[in-house]
């Protein structure tokens, strides 16, 4: 538990690295994301809500599951702020608390068919669960 | 030339092809994958947060073991490939990660990031070179249509990776003309397939399958070719559009190499 928002805001800072003040909100992350329009809350934006002080919104954001670690954000930023790194300290806030798991064990026998990689489950568990 | 060798978790099980037509394609070719002891899975996916370090270990492991041979370490799963080479860059340039990751491992010698990375179509391009892969042909994939799938993990983030050009690539194309192919250009071939998201979240992994597919289909390509087996897997699985096959590309390359019969991407779908 984080006391304030401001404190959530730093804690987020510190976990993702991202210099949030480097934005100069272009835009092009968003246009680059194949996952833009299942967002709630926009990759350009997500620094936005950090530096507002409004961390709350974004940890309860669909937005967080629908990242998919492409980097294509990354890639595409000119001013090299790493939103992909941002919504991922936002997620790792919320799986590290009890209960805050994503993906659970018990869930992976429905999950499973006769082709899939393990490489896919490592994934899996590596993102979504702490 | 012997290089260290890192399968991965997938090509010891669902993606056997990917390792075992590479093992054979190599020694056709003249150099040897020496599988290092005892590797442990890279977990899939970078971790991106900056306090991440038992989350590395695995690949820092690997990165020693083939420091102490002597030997290039090759990946062939871009996954594997995307984790153990920005571990390595952290290694290289990142003094907290690289302190704190020493002093759990105790080695006899510090990892300073010191031994290369280098992808299997890296080998191919810049050791073997494709003028002397297509000397070696025996078997040209003449007539065939192949589009290259890269994904994004080998690609992005470039200034780490240096793998290729992040938007425009070319290895992949230029490997498909070396085996006698046409290699199709098509805009989404660097555009992500969902990856781990088809886990959770099928439907968003089916439409961004789907307009990988339609791409490459619009462009003339008639068979996909990939270096990894969660994108294999997405290919093939996610999606509802027209489909062509999608294969390992070190299936054509042993197709190529004579030394499995041709099965024109049709393999395994």
């Amino acid at each position: 538990m984080y006391s304030t928002e401001t404190a959530k805001a730093d804690m987020i800072r510190e976990i993702s690295g991202v210099n949030t003040r480097k934005c100069m909100k272009c835009g092009k992350c968003s246009a680059s994301c194949p996952a833009y329009e299942e967002m709630d809350i926009r990759p350009h934006q997500f620094v936005s809500y950090v530096e507002s002080g409004n961390v709350s919104a974004l940890l309860e954001s669909e937005s967080l599951w629908k990242c998919l670690s492409c980097f294509a954000c990354v890639e595409r930023c000119p001013s090299d702020v790493k939103p992909a790194k941002l919504i991922e300290a936002a997620w790792l806030m919320v799986i590290c608390q009890r209960g805050g798991n994503y993906l659970s064990p018990d869930e992976v026998p429905e999950l499973l068919d006769e082709e899939l990689p393990q490489q896919l489950l490592a994934a899996g568990f590596r993102k979504y669960s702490k | 030339m012997v290089y260290s060798y890192y399968p991965g978790c997938t090509l010891k099980n669902k993606a056997q092809d990917l390792d075992r037509y590479a093992r054979m394609s190599a020694e056709a070719l003249g150099f040897t994958l020496q599988e290092i002891e005892e590797w442990q899975c890279c977990g899939a996916v970078y971790p991106l947060a900056s306090d991440e370090i038992a989350t590395k270990l695995s690949a820092v492991r690997a990165l020693n073991d083939a420091k102490e041979k002597g030997q290039d370490l090759v990946t062939l799963c871009s996954a594997c490939h995307h984790v153990i080479k920005r571990v390595n860059d952290d290694m290289q340039h990142v003094e907290d990660i690289r302190t704190r990751a020493n002093n759990y491992l105790k080695l006899d010698e510090p990892y300073l990031g010191e031994t290369k990375v280098l992808h299997f179509l890296e080998v191919l391009r810049d050791r073997v070179g494709f003028d002397t892969l297509k000397e070696k042909v025996v078997k040209p994939l003449t007539g065939r249509k192949i589009g290259a799938y890269y994904g994004c993990m080998l690609l992005r983030p470039s200034s780490v990776m240096a793998f290729d050009d992040p938007e425009n690539p070319t290895v992949m194309e230029d490997f498909i003309r070396a085996l006698g192919a046409e290699p199709i250009v098509y805009p989404f071939r660097n555009e992500c397939c969902g990856g781990y998201i088809s886990l959770k979240d099928k439907p968003l992994a089916g439409s961004l399958v789907d307009k990988v597919m339609e791409s490459a289909v619009c462009h003339g390509a008639e068979e996909l070719i990939t270096a990894c087996p969660l994108c294999l897997y997405n290919l093939r699985n996610s999606g509802s559009r027209e489909k062509v096959p999608v294969t390992y590309l070190t299936e054509i390359l042993a197709e190529a190499l004579g030394l499995i019969p041709e099965k024109g991407g049709e393999a395994d779908v």
